[in-house]
């Protein structure tokens, strides 16, 4: 008895239940999500990210900053994300909808950097913990980037761009460390990593009681 | 018991007994050889550099400064290099080879037309090479097991089509009426990898879908290489080696088929279990862990099934190299489906969810159950097409005790140390860096089981490159076992 037409009818259909179910279905229901337009602020949420963030989100592609850290807030209540500081809020998918390749990330040996923005705005921070996260935090286990800086010799004035480093990493005498403009992009990126907007759908979430009483007794 | 001459017989082809049966599996054997043999010194090549890959990375998670100035060596590079080195070089060749000699074997057909799977198998080989090219200069798409560079895909994709097909090709031609279990998992795995990989490249890559959509299509492909292409491919060759080494049936006929059928309906929903807690539809999650609960069936039944056809015949474990392998990868399996099914659950999620836990489980599945089965069949394919023997025992004998007490090492610290990261990392009282800091023990400990499995892969690749150039021996009629069964020195 032949029955591979049987047998790969089988195979057929269980991939296409879970093609239908899991890609197809939810392609439809929220795969055209549109953007909020706040008529009191004349924006629209979630912004459009800046030329040079969106270079930098390539350099964060490209340098696999995502396999450490990822970019999505869980709800409070749900792992400890909100009292970390990695978020108010927990992330919705329409944060995402304005991004070409989306990086929500599965480990973290650092930590989430969905918010990074919000609560690290300094560029000088930034900058530090990229040329040697040694000199911010103290014991990190991130990789240096010191490749994507540049030592050059000071010709006339020095450049406003160049950072400061402590000691032991300061320049030789007449020499200056700059980021290169990847480094640039990769700092605006960061910085522009923040979802501070509440939507709708943000703000009915679901909270453990227990933690809801701790924050009203604070109150 | 008829079982005694037959392991004998199995453990070395030259007793058997068919001799008619057995010309005709030699000759399928000699048109199988030069393709498998391209196929299996590629994946032992890219063996050999996903290890490097690898050491580095780990080194660099407890010492970053590791190499710490070169640019292509940082630790997202190497360690995405690490990971398609292993799964598109490793993985997939050593797939592609134990796949269509199994298929040209059971379905009693002769390869036809060889030349043309050299073809496929350079194109492959290249794509992959183009693609950690491209990831190491830095063009990966960042994209969870589709890091290789758009430019590199399109090879790929039309290698597998030609070595698709062949096997289409051999099981239609083939002579056999009778479609055997390890058949059912080598066609499906070879219809299901197409589908998954050209979705994934079209909704991700070429036109991709708006928002989270993305991190479901990718999950549904990623956890699906594993689930629905490995996986498969690993079983279809346990169900073949266990009662071919140990000449008796597999247990349950009735028991392969429910294995076969709940794997295949429930395996392809469970993969949305990595976004537990992530910005997308609960209904998908709750769907998700549902399926990944309801693999404990195949996995229980495929369990019982090998379990059942194992009893009795533990004994020679202490002979067969394949079988041991073999059996290792199949406990594993086992193992592993269950720490999986466990991980799906919310409140276990929360906990190892983005922590070292899941690279430990990862590597349970990829290199405990698959890895392990690919081993345990190349040491049996290799002798039958080459004619020739393992040269030595001790060699692998020194591969299996090292991948065995690596992996076992890799597996329990990670894990332990994953378990402790997600429980430290919920408590906002312990600082960040204190939890990263307490990692590093395990960590270490990561980097010590992975130089003794480099050892091993080193044993094993030496041992495989001796037996490719050594002349046939003609006093080369025994099989290279870690010892001779007392019943075989009887039969000669």
């Amino acid at each position: 008895m032949n029955r591979a037409p049987l047998i790969f009818l089988g195979i057929f259909f269980t991939l296409a239940f879970s093609w239908t179910g899991i890609v197809l279905t939810n392609q439809l229901t929220y795969g055209k999500l549109q953007p909020i337009v706040d008529e009191t602020e004349n924006k629209s949420y979630p912004e459009q990210m800046s030329g040079l963030a969106a270079q930098g989100k390539l350099v964060y592609q490209d340098l696999g900053c995502i396999y450490c850290h990822s970019q999505q807030v869980r709800r409070p209540g749900f792992g400890a994300d909100d009292k970390r500081g990695w978020g108010d809020r927990q992330s919705v998918a329409r944060d995402y909808i304005r991004e070409g390749r989306v990086l929500l990330g599965t480990m973290r040996t650092g930590p989430d950097l969905r918010n990074i923005g919000a609560r690290q705005a300094s560029r000088d921070w930034h900058m530090l913990h990229l040329y040697d996260p040694q000199i911010t935090s103290k014991g990190s286990i991130m990789a240096p980037f010191a490749f994507l800086f540049e030592t050059r010799k000071i010709v006339g004035q020095a450049s406003p761009k160049a950072i400061k480093l402590p000691a032991p990493h300061t320049a030789a005498a007449g020499y200056e460390i700059v980021p290169t403009p990847r480094a640039e992009a990769l700092v605006a990126y960061l910085q522009s990593l923040k979802d501070t907007y509440a939507y709708a759908e943000t703000r009915n979430v679901f909270v453990e009681p227990a933690a809801k009483t701790k924050t009203e007794e604070k109150k | 018991m008829a079982s005694t001459p037959n392991l004998a017989a199995s453990f070395d082809p030259a007793t058997s007994p068919d001799l008619v049966k057995r010309a005709e599996l030699s000759e399928i054997d000699a048109s199988t050889k030069a393709p498998a043999l391209f196929f299996l010194i590629s994946a032992v090549l890219w063996l050999l550099v996903g290890t490097a890959f690898a050491l580095i990375s780990s080194f660099k998670l407890h010492t970053p400064g590791f190499l710490g100035d070169i640019e292509w060596l940082t630790f997202g590079r190497a360690r995405s290099a690490h990971l398609n080195a292993v799964i598109y070089g490793w993985s997939v060749n050593a797939a592609f080879a134990v796949s269509f000699w199994l298929m040209a074997r059971l379905s009693r057909s002769v390869l036809r037309h060889s030349g043309l799977l050299m073809i496929a198998g350079a194109f492959w080989n290249i794509g992959v090479t183009i693609g950690i090219t491209g990831i190491l200069i830095g063009d990966s798409t960042s994209i969870e097991w589709l890091e290789m560079p758009p430019y590199a895909t399109p090879l790929l994709f039309v290698a597998y089509a030609l070595i698709g097909a062949w096997a289409l090709i051999t099981f239609r031609f083939g002579k056999s009426g009778h479609i055997y279990v390890s058949q059912w998992y080598l066609l499906a795995a070879l219809f299901w990898f197409p589908w998954l990989y050209s979705i994934a490249q079209i909704m991700l890559i070429i036109e991709p879908a708006r928002g989270t959509v993305q991190a479901l299509v990718n999950w549904w492909f990623a956890h699906n290489v594993l689930g629905l292409w490995f996986t498969p491919i690993g079983l279809a060759a346990v169900y073949y080696f266990l009662p071919k080494v140990l000449g008796k049936p597999i247990h349950s006929y009735y028991l392969s088929i429910l294995g076969f059928w709940s794997l295949a309906l429930f395996y392809n929903w469970a993969g949305v279990h990595h976004l537990i807690g992530g910005p997308v539809p609960a209904w998908v999650l709750s769907a998700g862990i549902a399926a990944s609960f309801m693999m404990a069936i195949p996995v229980i039944v495929t369990g019982i099934n090998h379990h059942m056809t194992m009893v009795g015949s533990f004994g020679a474990l202490k002979y067969s190299p394949t079988l041991r392998f073999i059996v290792f990868g199949a406990v594993s399996y086992t193992l592993t489906s269950l720490i999986g099914s466990l991980m799906a659950d919310r409140q276990v999620s929360e906990v190892v969810h983005f922590t070292h836990f899941t690279v430990a489980h990862a590597h349970q599945g990829m290199y405990a159950f698959f890895t392990m089965v690919m081993f345990g069949s190349i040491y049996y394919i290799l002798p039958r097409i080459l004619l020739k023997e393992w040269p030595s025992a001790m060699l692998i004998s020194l591969h299996f005790w090292t991948v065995v007490i690596g992996i076992t090492v890799y597996v329990v610290g990670l894990s332990i140390g994953g378990i402790k990261q997600g429980l430290e990392m919920n408590n906002a009282d312990i600082p960040f860096l204190q939890v990263v800091a307490n990692t590093i023990p395990y960590l270490l400990s990561r980097s010590m089981s992975g130089m003794l499995m480099t050892i091993g892969h080193l044993a094993f690749a030496v041992n495989f490159a001796w037996m490719l150039i050594r002349p046939r021996a003609s006093q080369d009629t025994a099989p290279t076992l870690f010892q001779n069964p007392p019943e075989m020195e009887v039969s000669r």
